[in-house]
């Protein structure tokens, strides 16, 4: 067991700091630079390949293959795998779809949540896979891209329910603006606002920002376990025991963060459609 | 020492910016979770909805402390 973590930690460190080598002797915090690792192929150009999309491609390979080999070999009678992966999904379905949405509605609405709930998941993962070491969604591309299929979700929704005037006018006139239409000079610009910006950028901030700080804990404890360990003198490398088992928890902690986030993203892709699906609201 | 130099700070200020970003949200967050766990406790069979209600809205409390972060690295 301790051979295996010592053996886990030593995969973590190199890949996770480059910086650290070049320092010397000196300590090196994280940089937000690490998150634009040099190009690998096609530099300069819209397509440039780094470090970060050779793990997105991995990622959604292995993604790709585990539903595919769970879709053909399902069986009436589920084996391990098979129930591990229905058992996902079927919490996706009832405890974020239904739940927020109900059955009726939410039936259409399954596989685009399952989807971002799936990615969001496996993406956020790679962050405490050894040899990958980063999030796919620690970039803002990869957020970016499912906060506006989010929005783009709820327009389509709230348009097709209500029609594309019934549906503005929902929105940007709650029911208390016929009350005090005064108010409406208020409220307007604000849930115009609110469905237009704040909606795709909150959801891609939070995905993002947590990612990049997951990541930045991790390489801290890790970088300090070495440079503790390696560089300090005399007392000071006892210090190292303690970042060592800090750099433990985190990623414990980032792979709960990584799930948590999937479920709060999905969550709120849920009720964000089902706020544009309500006649009044 | 003279009088300019005794009081002299140095490091980045951004990361007291952040420090001070964490506070509400930390606080938002205790009422939050708190107030969920005493209405699940009276009413254990409302605790699904609670719990995705209250996601939502560690959602939204958790973003203000994002935006301190995000904004500690983009006004270096």
């Amino acid at each position: 067991m301790t051979a295996a973590v010592g053996q886990w930690v030593a995969m973590m460190l190199p890949a996770l700091h480059v910086a650290s080598e070049e320092g010397g002797n000196g300590f090196t915090p994280p940089t937000i630079g690490d998150f634009f690792p040099p190009a690998i192929l096609f530099e300069g150009t819209w397509f440039q390949i780094d470090r970060i999309w050779i793990i997105r491609i991995v990622t959604t390979i292995v993604l790709v293959t585990v539903f595919v080999l769970a879709a053909r070999r399902a069986k009436l009678v589920p084996g391990r795998f098979q129930a591990a992966i229905e058992y996902l999904l079927e919490f996706v379905r009832r405890q974020i779809v239904y739940e927020i949405l109900g059955k009726v509605e939410g039936q259409r609405f399954v596989p685009m949540i399952t989807t971002i709930f799936f990615s969001i998941l496996a993406f956020n993962i790679t962050s405490i896979v050894p040899g990958l070491n980063l999030a796919g969604t620690s970039r803002v591309g990869l957020p970016l891209l499912l906060a506006l299929w989010v929005m783009m979700a709820y327009w389509w929704a709230g348009i097709r329910k209500q029609g594309l005037g019934g549906y503005l006018k929902a929105s940007l006139f709650p029911p208390v603006c016929k009350q005090m239409p005064l108010l409406a000079l208020i409220i307007t610009p604000i849930e115009a606002v609110q469905i237009f910006v704040v909606r795709p950028a909150s959801l891609t901030i939070r995905l993002l920002a947590n990612m990049i700080a997951g990541h930045i804990m991790l390489v801290l404890c890790f970088t300090a376990t070495e440079f503790f360990l390696l560089h300090a003198s005399g007392a000071f490398k006892a210090l190292s025991a303690l970042t060592l088992a800090g750099g433990i928890f985190v990623t414990l902690f980032e792979l709960l963060v990584g799930f948590l986030q999937a479920y709060i993203f999905s969550l709120l892709a849920a009720a964000y459609i089902q706020m544009s699906l309500e006649e009044e609201h | 020492m003279d009088a300019v130099t005794l009081a002299e700070i140095s490091g980045n200020l951004n990361s007291i910016g952040y420090g001070l970003a964490t506070l509400g949200p930390g606080i938002g967050l205790g009422i939050l979770i708190g107030k969920t766990v005493e209405g699940m406790a009276r009413q254990p069979e409302a605790s699904g909805q609670l719990r995705s209600t209250m996601f939502i809205g560690v959602a939204f409390v958790e973003m203000l402390a994002l935006l301190g972060f995000v904004a500690g690295f983009l006004f270096t």
